[in-house]
Order: structure tokens, then sequence, then C-alpha cells
């Protein structure tokens, strides 16, 4: 079975490019140039240096002792914590400031859910001084100040949404509607494997230098460069859809994505979109997607905000529908507890979205022997408040 | 029976007036009140916007307007049913116009058949991609006698312009500037040379010009260009405006400033 996207940008019936004529030549651009760009030296060796000596990579793949010792089997932690700006999300925003780049964009836009992406965004965008402007929920600029304050000291212009429910569904379709009114100055720098191809695929070529690193430092670390078990949090899948890339075609690796039940999967409440989305179309993508019988789209719900999309990257639903990856749905008290084993047992304060992933060790049963890698996707500087609410600390 | 969309281009061929309105807007059950009026005060064509939870290619005023439709409860269902006996009164052209998600959940063949039933002519889906629209559904459409209408932009080339001109069935939406619905461009020279190269293009499908349109100044530019235009924010503007008049009488001043026969 193959995980690659099709020439027509399908992972089986999901992904495509569902969009408006007015945002035609904007894809197209990007579509028609974005592999060249990415297989280019030029930009492989830019691309490379600013992973490792801005980024910080290669991050750690770090043996977790006592979180082993505590289920039994063999834990490594893919430590994307360790990034600058604390999660994964900087590799895409590096790796999209140089194809803007490449491609002649004076301006930068971005939506933003949490302020992870529109930080990580705001962050590369100060380094290569690109305009930037990012749309966030005005719900959520509320909810996520301190990271709105960071993305204002960045030099970015941070636009409250107010149309329907002012999260990050919305914050992402008014950077859609920015972009079709400036089709020819702008690159859109999106988040996750989400949107319109080509960028599903792009960003998880991004973000695939995480599967890359596990492959090496597995080898060194016990022999074989493939783990039995990697599992990862699923938001709109692109900490996840890194860690797999190089593993998709390895049925000797079993996938474990974590996604975020909120409140529990039936509560109505809940962002577990694998599991109850139908499939249908958001943000120019067919995929699995939480909707109401009349097809209107749903406003989800996860203690953790980036786990708090509607859809799911269009791999993401392939994987799930064809078998080739596991979904669990981990409420928000699940998280919450393996957030705190983690930190106990490891002395590391995961994300929240993270947590979901952790969680997930509960839920399989792998043997004394066998390989588990974990990829820490963000570290929990963010999630203090709800931390310290939620945990009584 | 004659496509009343080719029944209105073949009587009428400039200073055609289509108008958007959004179902369910500005109350639930004022669709077909709406669609009269336009009847009665000249309008020659409606589109009626199916309201969705995400409209991409909207501004505010749309988006506002789709938002209360669905918070006053419309579905694509309940418009289907409310349009049951829309043929008794209303005889000029109709066309649906909507984001591809509501339509999909529905089915599009039982979304044509409940089109054809119900007495529309044609559709307009601006999410719908024209490729996928020519190999998945374009046959579909045929044997149902459904018009699809698709979109072209200042920013299509004219190879592409030609292929989806050749797709597009009643006439041709041709998007006025780079933007979102609503916004208040006045047509500069830019997009006149737009006007002009599709002119010269001699398409195969008569076109009406949308977006930006707003008022009689833009309205009687567009119609310079091509056969008409298409009006929506400003009317659904107009539609949600608090004073003393009532619905139908805010349809009439509307259209009568556009027309440029308004009563003073």
């Amino acid at each position: 079975m193959g995980f690659e996207v099709d020439a027509g940008g399908f992972y089986g019936e999901y992904g495509g490019a569902y969009i408006p004529e007015m945002l035609y030549p904007n894809i197209r651009e990007l579509e028609e140039n974005y592999m060249k760009i990415v297989q280019s030296d030029s930009f492989q060796s830019k691309f490379r240096l600013l992973l490792r000596d801005y980024a910080g990579r290669p991050t750690p793949l770090f043996r977790a002792e006592r979180l082993s010792a505590h289920f039994g089997t063999q834990i490594f932690l893919k430590r994307e914590d360790l990034n600058h700006t604390g999660a994964h999300k900087i590799n895409n925003t590096i790796g999209q400031i140089l194809m803007a780049g490449q491609l002649n964009k004076k301006r930068i836009i971005a939506e933003t859910g949490a302020g992870q992406h529109g930080v990580a965004t705001a962050t590369v965008c100060a380094l290569t001084g690109m305009e930037c402007i990012i749309y966030m929920g005005a719900l959520d600029m509320e909810r996520q100040a301190p990271n709105v304050k960071k993305m204002l000291m960045l030099g970015a212009e941070v636009r409250p949404v107010h149309s329907g429910n002012k999260t990050l569904k919305d914050a992402t379709n008014e950077a859609i509607r920015d972009w079709i009114n400036h089709p020819v100055d702008t690159h859109y720098i999106i988040g996750s494997v989400v949107g319109p191809h080509p960028y599903p695929d792009m960003v998880t070529r991004f973000q695939s230098v995480i599967s890359e690193e596990i492959r090496i430092q597995l080898m060194e670390k016990t022999g074989r460069d493939y783990p039995d078990y990697l599992v990862a949090c699923v938001g709109g899948g692109s900490n996840a859809a890194g860690a797999y890339y190089h593993y998709l075609e390895n049925e000797g690796v079993k996938l474990i994505s974590a996604e975020a039940a909120g409140l529990g999967v039936d509560s109505g409440f809940t962002a577990a979109t694998s599991l109850l989305g139908r499939p249908g179309i958001i943000h120019g993508s067919r995929t699995l997607l939480m909707q109401d019988a009349d097809g209107q789209i749903e406003e989800p719900y996860s203690i953790s905000a980036g786990l708090d999309y509607p859809g799911v990257g269009p791999l993401h639903a392939w994987l799930a529908e064809s078998g080739r990856a596991t979904v669990f749905a981990i409420t928000d008290d699940e998280a919450l507890q393996a957030a705190m084993l983690c930190t106990r047992k490891e002395g590391i304060i995961p994300a929240l979205e993270t947590a979901h992933a952790l969680a997930a060790l509960e839920k399989i049963s792998p043997g004394a022997e066998d390989v588990v890698v974990v990829n820490l996707s963000g570290r929990g500087d963010k999630d203090m408040e709800t931390y310290i609410e939620k945990l009584e600390i | 029976m004659i496509n009343r969309i080719d029944q209105l281009f073949r009587e009428k061929d400039r200073e055609i007036l289509s108008i958007y309105i959004t179902a369910g807007y500005p109350e639930l059950h004022d669709t077909g009140k709406v669609l009269k009026a336009l009847q009665e005060s000249g309008a020659d064509m409606v589109e009626i916007g199916i309201p969705f939870s995400d409209p991409l290619a909207d501004g505010p005023v749309i988006q506002r307007s789709s938002q209360l439709a669905l918070q006053n409860g419309m579905t694509l269902d309940l418009l289907f049913n409310q349009l049951k006996e829309i043929r008794e009164s209303v005889s000029i052209p109709l066309v649906m116009m909507g984001y591809l998600n509501p339509i999909l959940q529905m089915g599009m063949e039982r979304f044509l058949t409940r089109c054809r039933d119900t007495g529309i002519d044609g559709v307009i889906i601006p999410d719908l991609p024209p490729a996928e629209y020519e190999t998945r559904y374009l046959d579909l459409f045929l044997s149902y006698g459904i018009y699809n209408s698709l979109l072209i932009t200042p920013h299509t080339d004219d190879k592409r312009i030609a292929r989806i001109a050749a797709l597009s069935e009643g006439f041709l939406y041709l998007v006025a500037a780079a933007s979102t619905t609503g916004a208040r461009n006045s047509v500069g020279d830019q997009q006149r040379n737009y006007f002009q190269r599709l002119k010269e293009m001699n398409l195969p499908v008569p076109g009406l010009i949308g977006f930006g349109i707003s008022n009689r100044p833009t309205f009687l530019t567009a119609c310079e260009y091509a056969s008409g235009a298409i009006i929506g924010s400003a009317f659904i503007e107009a539609l949600g405006e608090r004073n003393a008049l009532t619905l139908e009488e805010r349809v009439k001043s509307f259209m009568g400033e556009i027309r440029g026969n308004a009563l003073t």
C-alpha cells in the first residue's frame, strides 16, 4: 500500500485541492515549484544549516529508563521539545520561509491556535526580515496572551479573528481569505499537514527530519534503525507525519496516533476526528471531518489548543482508514495524568499535546524487548497555567 | 424544456442583473418572500446562497449573513422544502450557490435531483475544482439538465479561461478582482484590461461580473464589458438594515437604485 501523495495530491481518497478559483494561481505556483526547490542542493544546504545552528538539531533520542521500567518495555523519547521555540513547529517554518524567499514573496501570513505556530512563524520572519501577519481567533488571543506578546515582540502583527467561533478553524479561514486578497506577493505558512495540496506533502517533508534522525539514533542505540512502536499525537498531525515519514512503508513499525477525546469521545466535547469524523472538505482538503448531518463543520474541544482542530491531515485520514495507524482517543484527564507521570519519572514537563501521546502508552502492550519511540513534540512551559489549575500544583 | 438561464440570455443580452441572497436570512422563512420581491422589482436572476459554517471565499457581510442563517436553523434540506412551491410564483432563473461540503453530505446526485424537482436551473460551487467537476460530475449535471457556472479571475490565464468557459453552462462567473466577496473596489484600469481581454476572447458562454459590484455606477461599468453583473454583499447589507421599511420595500428600494429608477 502506498502512503506517498499521488500526482493529484491525494492519499487514497483524501487530500486534493478544493479551493476557489481565486486561490488557484497561488496553489499552482507552489505546486509547480515546491519539489524542485526542496530537492535543490542550495535549498537543502540552507535548510540543514538552519536546522542545526538555529533550531538546534539533531534533537536527542533519549532512553527513558524510569518510564521504561514503569511500562515494562524500552521507551525512547524523541526530544522535539528541545528545539528553538519549544516544539517541532520550527522545522516547518524554517522550510517554508526559505521556500517563500525562493518564490520572491515579500509578505508572510499564518494562522495560529495556541500560538505555537504563530511564534515559530514570527521567529523565522524576524530571522529573515520578512513582514509577518498572524491570524488568531479572538478567543484564543485571550486564552494564550503570553504567546501573543511573544509574536508582537518578534515584530509580527497579530490580527484578531472575530468570525465563526473565534478559534483556530476561523483563523485559518481568515488567513486563506487574506491570501485570496494578496495573490502575488504573499506566502501562506500553514502550520500543519492540512490545507490544499501541496501543503500536506510539503509540511510532511519539512517535518520528516524527525524520522530521518530517529533512524540514525536508533541504529546507534539499539543496533536496529526502526522501533516496534512509534507513538505521536495528532491534531492536524504535523509532528506525527514527520515522525512516521521514513517508516510509512515499514509494516514492522506499529504507528500509534493519539487524538484528543476531550471530555470523552461521546461527550460532545471532543476532537477525536478520526473516530467521529466523516469524509468532508475543510480548508481545501478532503479528509475526515467533524461535521453535522447538514455538512456544517463542528467546533471541536480539547484541553490542548494544539489538538483542537475539527479535521485531520489527509495523510492521517488515510493511515487511519487503511489501518496502517492505530488511533487512540485520549481524554483530558488521561493526558494530564500522563504529563504528570512523564514529569515525575523523567524530569520532563511535556506540552499538553504531547501528553496525549504519552497517555497512549497505557493503551498498548509492548513486550519487554520491544522498542517504543514517543515523539515528544513540545515542552510544557506554555501549559503551566492549565497544569497548575488542573493538577492542583 | 429550455433552461431558464438560456431563455434569459436569449431574450436579453445586456444589463442583466443577478442578485445573491443568503437562504434563511434575515429570518429563516424569508427566502421565498425575498425571491418574489426580487422578481417583482426587476431582478433577472437570483443566486440562492446555501449557508456554510466556513465560507472561505466570502467577506464579512456574507460570512455574517451565513452565520445568522445557520443560527436561524437553515439547512440544505430545509431550503429545498421551502422552495417546493416556488415555481408557482417565481419564473426567473434560480441558481443555487454554495460550498461543496454541505452538497457532498447530501450527495451530489440527490442534490441534483432535488434541484431538478424544485425547478432550480443552475449551480455555482466555488470550491469544486474544474478538473474534478469534469471527471466526476459533468455527466451527472448534463443528465439532470442542471447548469454549472464556473469562476474565472483576473489571474486566470487565457488557456485556463478557455477550458473553464468550455465547461461552464449558462454563463461564466467573472470574478472582478483578486478578493473575497464584498470588497468595495471601484473598477480600475487593470480590471478594464481584463474585461476587455475577455471580450476579445469570444467565449462560448455569456459572462456575468461579480465581486465588488455594489451600486449603480459599478453595475453600469460592469455592463460595458459583460452581459450583466451579480450583486451580493451590497444587497445583503441593504436587507439587514435596521429601518422602518418592510422586507419587500427594502428589496424594491435597493433594486430601484441599481436600475436607476429609484422613487424619490
